[in-house]
């Protein structure tokens, strides 16, 4: 039960990184490693600002914010200053390791125990003491789903059309009078939000910020978006948003079980990188028997 | 009126591979003409469509639009008042959007992209009706991704979707070239009568000599960056499939082909 709940935690909060990056790899088709920048930027944010005694549900939209700025400047390198996409993503995460650590104070590592967070404040004390193991996987999922209802809800909206457009065809939106630059911005601006505050969420569920807590990130992000939307292939009913919060939960219960097999959680970056490794490899197995039929 | 001043057109200047296009190009259409235009492989076709859309820039040399100047004009803003269908039916649709988001985006050119519904539902009925004399069952397939469809299905909604806001230039870039013979029929009667409604000026590239014959009221042949036909009204009536394919013939033994 614990391990369940465990993963259920933490599927929920990377859900929310992994809708992001659903929107940089699915939607927009860029490959996009801000990622790794922005999510540990959203936990020094929440950090910085729960020490500094804020609301801890006001540090979410603050590193919302910080992230969609973030997105902002990685759009700005590549549609303004015609830098490859990779590489502007690139530069930006760089660029973020220095701010994280300066929001940070200089500090690698901040531990944020003993303060309030939106799992441990003076409502959730008065929790009768039963459902104390499941208050944090509720509120991460009250913060997940009104994520994932939220971009559901923009992506149907004339913005949103214009967003799935500029990936699909770009050709379309010139045609459409619309400059193909600004809505890139907008999209990467959006998916940045979501991955610094799953980032925040993250944080505060840890209760602490660490700078390497990014590292990998996007890998994780690409895993959840690929094994989910892959399983959901060939069912048109099931949203790609609802797919990727599956993939991102059932990622994590991969590396639960890798984990209970032994791995030690040092192994984490290894199994990561391995686990992706396989889901691509098991993907394209999957097309060439699609080809050959 | 559209018009192509003194166009300077070179291809990678200043290398071995330098290669002029248009040397002091001129080209004027005036108000609801609908201009066929042919030539062989590189004789500028294209190029012109490009220069005239705003996807390439030129060396030297001006674009205007009813006297208005839109050499530096970026591409996308020239597409508030031209629409343009490409030979790949793929390049005027979203696959991955089904035909009613496709159709809706489309009726939204030129407003605002904001955050209200994608989908006005009190459209979807006339969506159906502009679709249904297409014949090609279209309008019970709204909900079906543009992915799934035919080339000819989607070059009809293409040049539909073109078409559904006013325009008043339509460029055609050899919009039936990758159709089979019957749907690239289909294709072009429903450009007529298109262009014919909505007196649109149109610009029709394509290899089709038949077609540059049969539709349009004036007729270009271009070859290495210049006009050696061009013929409008009467004179473009009495013209013959075989009076063009002579031309043709006799530069391309001039090319030594």
């Amino acid at each position: 039960m614990t391990i369940l709940i465990g993963v259920l935690e933490q599927g929920l909060i990377y859900a929310i990184l992994a809708l992001g990056v659903y929107i940089t790899y699915k939607i927009l088709d860029f490959p996009d490693l801000t990622v790794d920048g922005s999510f540990p930027l959203g936990a020094s944010v929440s950090a910085v600002l729960i020490i500094k005694g804020w609301n801890p549900f006001l540090t979410l939209a603050a590193a919302l914010l910080a992230g969609m700025l973030a997105g902002v400047v990685t759009g700005v390198i590549h549609v303004k200053f015609h830098v490859r996409d990779l590489i502007s993503s690139v530069i930006t995460m760089t660029a973020l390791y220095t701010i994280n650590l300066r929001i940070a104070g200089g500090i690698a590592n901040l531990p944020l125990f003993s303060r309030d967070s939106i799992f441990d404040n003076a409502a959730t004390r008065k929790l009768p003491p039963a459902v104390g193991p499941y208050v944090t996987v509720f509120v991460i999922a009250v913060v997940a789903f009104a994520a994932k209802g939220l971009l559901d809800a923009y992506l149907n909206t004339k913005s949103g059309y214009l967003l799935r457009a500029v990936g699909d065809n770009p050709t379309l939106v010139t045609s459409l009078a619309k400059d193909n630059g600004k809505v890139k911005i907008v999209g990467l601006s959006i998916a940045n939000g979501l991955v610094s505050l799953s980032g925040a969420v993250m944080a505060q569920q840890q209760g602490f910020f660490e700078i390497s807590m990014g590292t990998g990130a996007i890998v994780i992000g690409l895993a959840s978006v690929i094994m989910g939307t892959n399983l959901f292939r060939s069912s048109s009913k099931i949203r790609g948003t609802t797919a990727v919060v599956v993939g991102s939960i059932l990622y994590k219960a991969c590396v639960a079980i890798a984990i209970a097999l032994g791995l030690a959680a040092q192994d984490m970056k290894l199994i990561t990188a391995v686990l992706l490794f396989l889901i691509l490899i098991l993907n394209f197995d999957k097309k060439k028997v699609k080809i050959s039929a | 009126m559209l018009e192509l001043k003194n166009i300077y057109k070179y291809y990678n200047p200043g290398t071995v591979n330098e290669m002029c296009l248009f040397d002091d190009f001129n080209f004027t259409v005036e108000d609801h003409q609908f201009v066929s235009i042919v030539g062989s492989n590189g004789s500028g076709k294209t190029s012109l469509l490009n220069i005239i859309c705003g996807s390439i820039p030129v060396d030297s040399g001006g674009i205007s639009i009813d006297h208005v100047d839109m050499t530096r004009e970026k591409e996308y803003r020239r597409h508030a008042r031209i629409g343009r269908v490409f030979q790949n039916p793929a390049l005027g649709t979203c696959p991955s959007m089904t035909i009613l988001e496709n159709m809706s985006l489309a009726d939204n050119k030129n407003k605002s992209f904001n955050l209200t519904a994608g989908t006005n539902k009190k459209r979807i009925e006339y969506y159906r009706d502009i679709l249904r004399p297409l014949g090609l069952g279209l309008e019970d397939k709204l909900y079906v991704k543009v992915g799934n469809l035919s080339g000819g299905q989607r070059q009809a909604l293409a040049l539909l979707m073109t078409t559904m806001t006013p325009i008043d230039y339509l460029i055609l870039d050899e919009h039936t070239a990758a159709l089979d013979p019957k749907t690239a029929e289909i294709i072009m009667q429903l450009t007529d009568t298109i262009v014919r409604e909505k007196n649109l000026t149109t610009i029709m590239v394509t290899h089709n000599l038949r077609y540059a014959i049969e539709y349009g009221n004036r007729l270009i042949m271009m070859h290495q960056g210049t006009i050696i036909i061009d013929r409008s009204g009467e004179e473009k009536e009495a013209l013959q499939v075989e009076d063009v394919l002579d031309k043709f013939n006799q530069i391309s033994i001039e090319c030594g082909n």
